[in-house]
This record gives structure tokens, C-alpha cells and sequence, in this order.
């Protein structure tokens, strides 16, 4: 504290004169003035802080906050070895926009090279309107390199997938392709989409001034790639189903074709090929015949294929044994006022005979012995009349008519495979009944894991293989498809020649088939074959058909590695002694 | 008092700078995390490409031409083929 008193001066400062007197109004007037300044102050900093708050924070983030989409890649279509049959790789589209391109006639020249364009073209299309145009689309990541190293101003690019199928004709129908923005169009492409589908996913994060990722922020999204798919298909087995059909087509100037080979322990489907067909990575002259797959969106009149389908049923139901004697002259039988007759007149056949020699009387005499509702039924069993749920698009049921509509030679032409029709991949699958004892498989695209499936029971396994054993003498010296034979396995199968349907018609056109079983003491494959319209002088199944099986089962039988069933026989080959696997083999025998 | 002081203005500016050198480590070790994402993603992409590679190279339509055309090799005629039952192969 200091003393006032004490000091002169202090007191004339404190003269009453000098004391200044203003009106108290004034000091309070200023004191409202700082406060409302104050408060527009405050004001204003709770409007920017709170109130425009979402605005501002979103302004300031933009300046160095970047949203990056992580894209996910569709997923792989392998077959069953893991060889790649569809992947997809990032590629470049090259995309300008017009207004803010100027290019020098040298720097057009460049990206007229690069992007294998005349400059013509490309100066052509720098002169729209547009504000955007591409340039050329999915060009390899290489070249777009080059691009963008001649930093040409207004000329950017971004990534796609392409897909790309290494296998191309070969598996087309089986794997389909992809349209615009990976979506599924055919195939197990259609099938698996969703699984196939990958999901995007997206982070934010602060780049420096050179572009540089500095910070996470927010919560990362992973993206989710889309999942590989391993089908059954065995590449191998595929390229030699493929190439035999192609070949036989050919030689037989016919107009289309199927084959598939399905395994008959696992349901699983190791190769499913058609022509004509298409290659999937260029698809830009694409016909409908091209693209459709036969094997499963055609149906066709089987013929014979389903006569060992009647035979069992009988069989089954103890109508008929193995050594029935079914009366089978003259060749003829008049239902009505149908006639019914063997391309090849016969007189009195066992009923293996039947099967062996493929008539079509002691097919229908035997069927005539059926009620109509066990054939109808027995037919549905094996899966004829429904649609076989692959996934595949445009899958068919082909035609059972329900069998209260029956007529009675309905009933006959049906026993050896007319009036009804059937898709290839019905007609494999039912053969499997007899492939295996007396049980449908289920079908399946996938690898299956390891697990054999149960199928449905249809016939007994006595039955089965009783059919098994005249299917096998169809195939002997004897039958109606010697052709069909393997060296070294023991075959059973049956041809079926029938007439094409046309207008309701039945035409002097042919669809010939085979469908058979090997090694027939141990069945291990089914493959079943068919050739529309054979015009080069041959038409028999037996001659057209079994030939192609015969190889395709052949190599595969090879491929796989499956012992044969048949003991060598010594004097074909005098320089190889017999080893003593073999004569085991001849002694189970 | 004064050195209490003088001590917690240190120990702030200490503080102060290890934050900034830790930031400056992180924002290193982050975007050497970046560049080797960025490499691994290269890689599945060139793992693509060289599956895709493989598969073209391998396809069975060019083995077999190769084998026709160049190698002059041929399928043995049925007669010739001799069923043998090789050691390790799958029984029936």
C-alpha cells in the first residue's frame, strides 16, 4: 500500500478541478457496446462451430480426405485338376475428354500406335460434342503404362476385369461367359453368379500433396472377392470328348452333336461337350445355334436307348427272364392301325436277344405285358419328363405324356424309345440305373468331395445286372454295335437310331446315339453320345455313334488310369510275356 | 520452484517432439505398408496373368498339334494297344 498523503503532487492530481465529470451513461453505453460485440463474436463461433459445423468439417476433409474403392475380382472357374477354364484380369480403358485435349499431329501419331488405331480415326473421335468419350477399352496394363507415360493432357484411364477363357471352344457350353459389368450370361457363369460375384469394398484416407496415403480414417471395408468354383469337368477327358465329336461330325457331315461322360460311382459330370460352338473370348459373330448346349436344351426321340428301360422293368417285375422266348417274326406287328417293324426282320429272340439285336417287335411285345401306370412311373424314376436342375439355363424336361392319355401304341413305340423325348443329359444319368445297381445318381457340376453320393433305387441290383450282361453282348460280335468295343475293357452300351420329328412328321432324317458303360464288370464311366442328322451315307448308331464312344471311352478309361478288365491276350503280343497280375485276372475270371 | 518449472517446460518439449518424430515413423511405416500392399496386389494380378498363361500355353488343342505337326507323333492303332496292369494303378 502506498501513502498518498505523504506525496504534494498526488494531491493536485486529485483536485477536485481536474476530477473529470462525465455523465455516467457514457462508461455504460461502452460496456454494452464490448458486450454485444462479444456476443455477435460468440454468436458467430457457435454458428460455425455447431450449427454449420457438418459443412465445414466436410469442406476441410475434402482438401485432403480421399474415399478409394477397393475392387473385388469375380472369382475363378477351375476344373478338376485346377487347371484354369475363367479368370478375370485388370485391364485399361483409355478415355479423353475432347474439350481439354490438344494434340500435337507427333503426339497423335504415338497414341495411334499405342492404342493400334489410324490417327484418323482417333482425331475423328476427339471431335464430338461429348464430354467424354473411350478411346479403346481393355487394353493390356503395358501399353496403358506407355499411354500414360506420353502425359498427353485430358487423356486418362481407369481399370476393368476382363474375363478371359484359355480353354475357348472347348468348354464353352459348360462355362458360359460374362456380359458388360461381370454379370453371368451362360453356363456355370449363369449358374454360380452369386457365388462367383465378388463384393467391393472402399476405405478413406488422407493423401499428402503428392498423393501419397498418410492416414486410415474412418473403418476400412474389405473387399470381398468373389469365390472359385472347381467343377467336375476333367480338362483331358473334355478336350478328347470334344475333338472325337468334332471329328465325327465332320466324317458324317452331320449338322449338330452332343457328348458327355459322367462318372458313374459320383453323379459327377467329367466332360459335356457340343457342336457347334463358339469361342467365348470372341464372341462378336454368335448364332443361336452356336450358342445353344445341346446336351441339355435339346430333346430329342431316344429310339432304342430306352429299350433296356422296358426290358428291366419286366424284368423287375418278373414278367419276363433273361431266356423268355418273345416271338419276334415276321418282323412285324400291327397295333391298331399302326405297323411296327425291325430294320432287320428276326424270328423267335430270347429277351437278351432282344437288347442284343435291338427289336423293336420284342420290345413292344414285352412292354404290351406292362400296365401303362408302371411304365409312366418307372420312366419318371429314371428322371425322363423332369427337368434335371443343374442350374444350367434353359434346361428342358423333354416330353412324357402323363399315361392315363396313353394310347395302346403309344405304349409300344414308347418301349423302344418313340413318342417320347429325352435331353442327352437325361438319357446319361438314367444309364446309370444299370451302371451302377439299380440306383439313379445324382448329377453334379462341382468336384464332389470325396463322399459318394446315394442315388434313388429304381430297379434291383439282380435286374440291373442282368441288364448290365445283355448290354455288354449288344456290344459283342452278335449285337448291333461291335464298333463300340475297347481293347482291353468290357464294354455295355446300346445304339439308338431314330427318325427326326419334323412338323409332326416323321421325317428320313436320323439322330444317332449311343449310350454306354465301362470297365461292364465294374462300372466306372457312362458316356453317352448323339449325332443329328449323319448324312454321309452311314447312319446306324452302331456306325455313327459307337465309334466316337469307343474312343472317348477308350482314352479316358487310359487317363484315369483304370485297370483293365479283359486279361491280355498272348498271341497279340508274342513280345510281352504274360505277367502274373494277368493270369490272377484270368483266374477270377 | 523455478527448477520444478524449468523441468516440466523440458519434459513438455520432449513430449512435444516425440509425438512429432512417432507420427513422422508411423506415416513412414504406413505408407512402406501401402507400397507393399500394393506389391501384393501386383502379384495376385501377375499370379492371374500367368495362370492364364499357363492354361493358354498348356490347352490340349495346342499339345496336340505340336505333337501331330511338329513332333510328328500319332494315336497307335486299337490292335496295337496293349492293356497292361502298371504297378500303383487304381484297381477296379
Amino acid at each position: 500500500m502506498m501513502n498518498f498523503k505523504g506525496n504534494p503532487a498526488h494531491k493536485f492530481a486529485e483536485s477536485p478541478l481536474l476530477q473529470l465529470s462525465l455523465p455516467p451513461w457514457r462508461s455504460r453505453l461502452m460496456a454494452l457496446l464490448i458486450l454485444g460485440s462479444f456476443s455477435l463474436l460468440i454468436g458467430r463461433a457457435f454458428y460455425l462451430q455447431i450449427v454449420n459445423n457438418d459443412f465445414l468439417q466436410e469442406k476441410g476433409e475434402s482438401r485432403y480426405r480421399r474415399n478409394i474403392e477397393i475392387s473385388a475380382s469375380r472369382g475363378r472357374i477351375a476344373d478338376r485338376h485346377g487347371d484354369v477354364l475363367a479368370i478375370s484380369t485388370p485391364m485399361k480403358s483409355i478415355w479423353a475428354i475432347p474439350s481439354a485435349t490438344s494434340l500435337t499431329p507427333d503426339q497423335s501419331r504415338q497414341l495411334a500406335a499405342l492404342l493400334e488405331t489410324d490417327v484418323k480415326q482417333l482425331t475423328h473421335k476427339l471431335e464430338t460434342d461429348k464430354s467424354f468419350v473411350f478411346l479403346r477399352r481393355q487394353i493390356p496394363p503395358l501399353v496403358a503404362d506407355q499411354v500414360a507415360a506420353l502425359k498427353l493432357p485430358g487423356i486418362g484411364q481407369n481399370k476393368e476385369y476382363r474375363r478371359f477363357y484359355p480353354t475357348g471352344e472347348m468348354t464353352a457350353h459348360v462355362v458360359g461367359f460374362t456380359g458388360v459389368d461381370d454379370k453371368g450370361l451362360e453356363g456355370v457363369e449363369l449358374a454360380f453368379h452369386e457365388q462367383l460375384l465378388g463384393q467391393p469394398g472402399g476405405r478413406s484416407v488422407i493423401k499428402d500433396r503428392r498423393g501419397q496415403i498418410v492416414e486410415d480414417v474412418g473403418s476400412i471395408k474389405t473387399p470381398q472377392d468373389g469365390k472359385d468354383i472347381r467343377l467336375a469337368l476333367d480338362s483331358k477327358i473334355q478336350y478328347l470328348a470334344y475333338s472325337q465329336l468334332k471329328q465325327a461330325i465332320t466324317d458324317n457331315n452331320a449338322k449338330a452333336g452332343g457328348i458327355i461322360v459322367l462318372d458313374a460311382r459320383s453323379g459327377e459330370i467329367l466332360a459335356l461337350a457340343n457342336w457347334p460352338t463358339y469361342n467365348p473370348n470372341n464372341r462378336e459373330k454368335l448364332s443361336g445355334a452356336q450358342l445353344r448346349n445341346r446336351a441339355v436344351t435339346d430333346t430329342f426321340e431316344p429310339g432304342s436307348t430306352l429299350k433296356p428301360f422296358t426290358i428291366a422293368l419286366a424284368l423287375d417285375n418278373a414278367k419276363v427272364r433273361f431266356d423268355t422266348i418273345i416271338n419276334c417274326a415276321p418282323g412285324r406287328l400291327t397295333i391298331g392301325s399302326a405297323t411296327i417293324s425291325d430294320a432287320h426282320p428276326h424270328g423267335a429272340l430270347t429277351v437278351a436277344e432282344v437288347i442284343q439285336k435291338s427289336s423293336n417287335v420284342g420290345a413292344a411285345k414285352i412292354a404290351a405285358m406292362l400296365p401303362a401306370q408302371k411304365m409312366w412311373e418307372m420312366f419318371d424314376d429314371v428322371g425322363f419328363g423332369q427337368v434335371p436342375r443343374l442350374g444350367f439355363p434353359g434346361e428342358v424336361s423333354g416330353r412324357l405324356r402323363p399315361w392315363k392319355r396313353w394310347r395302346p401304341i403309344e405304349q409300344a413305340t414308347m418301349s423302344y424309345g418313340h413318342g417320347i423325348s429325352v435331353s442327352l443329359i437325361q438319357l446319361a444319368r438314367a444309364y446309370s440305373v444299370f451302371a451302377r445297381d439299380g440306383d439313379l445318381v445324382p448329377l453334379s457340376l462341382t468336384r464332389a468331395d470325396s463322399s459318394m453320393p446315394q442315388g434313388a433305387r429304381v430297379f434291383s441290383a439282380k435286374t440291373a445286372r442282368e441288364v448290365r450282361t445283355m448290354l455288354e453282348m449288344a456290344v459283342l460280335p452278335g449285337g448291333t454295335a461291335p464298333k463300340a468295343q475297347i481293347p482291353g475293357y468290357r464294354v455295355a452300351g446300346k445304339t439308338g437310331t431314330a427318325y427326326k420329328l419334323e412338323h409332326g412328321r416323321y421325317a428320313s432324317k436320323y439322330v444317332s446315339s449311343f449310350v454306354g458303360f465301362a470297365p461292364a464288370s465294374e462300372p466306372r464311366l457312362i458316356v453317352a453320345v448323339m449325332i443329328d442328322e449323319p448324312s454321309a451315307g452311314k447312319h446306324y448308331g452302331g456306325d455313327v455313334a459307337a465309334p466316337v464312344f469307343a474312343s472317348v471311352m477308350g482314352s479316358s478309361l487310359r487317363t484315369l488310369g483304370i485297370a483293365p478288365d479283359i486279361p491280355l491276350v498272348v498271341a497279340q503280343s508274342p513280345q510281352s510275356p504274360q505277367s502274373p497280375k494277368t493270369l490272377a485276372a484270368k483266374a477270377k475270371l | 520452484m523455478v527448477r520444478l518449472n524449468v523441468f516440466l517446460l523440458l519434459a513438455v518439449v520432449f513430449c512435444g517432439l516425440g509425438a512429432v518424430t512417432s507420427q513422422h515413423k508411423a506415416r513412414k511405416l504406413f505408407q512402406a505398408l501401402e507400397v507393399e500392399l500394393e506389391r501384393a496386389r501386383q502379384l495376385e494380378v501377375e499370379f492371374g496373368q500367368l495362370q492364364l498363361e499357363l492354361s493358354t500355353w498348356g490347352s490340349a488343342p495346342r499339345i496336340e498339334k505340336i505333337a501331330r505337326e511338329k513332333l510328328k507323333m500319332r494315336s497307335p492303332e486299337s490292335e496295337k494297344i496293349i492293356p497292361g496292369t502298371a504297378t500303383g494303378a487304381r484297381t477296379p
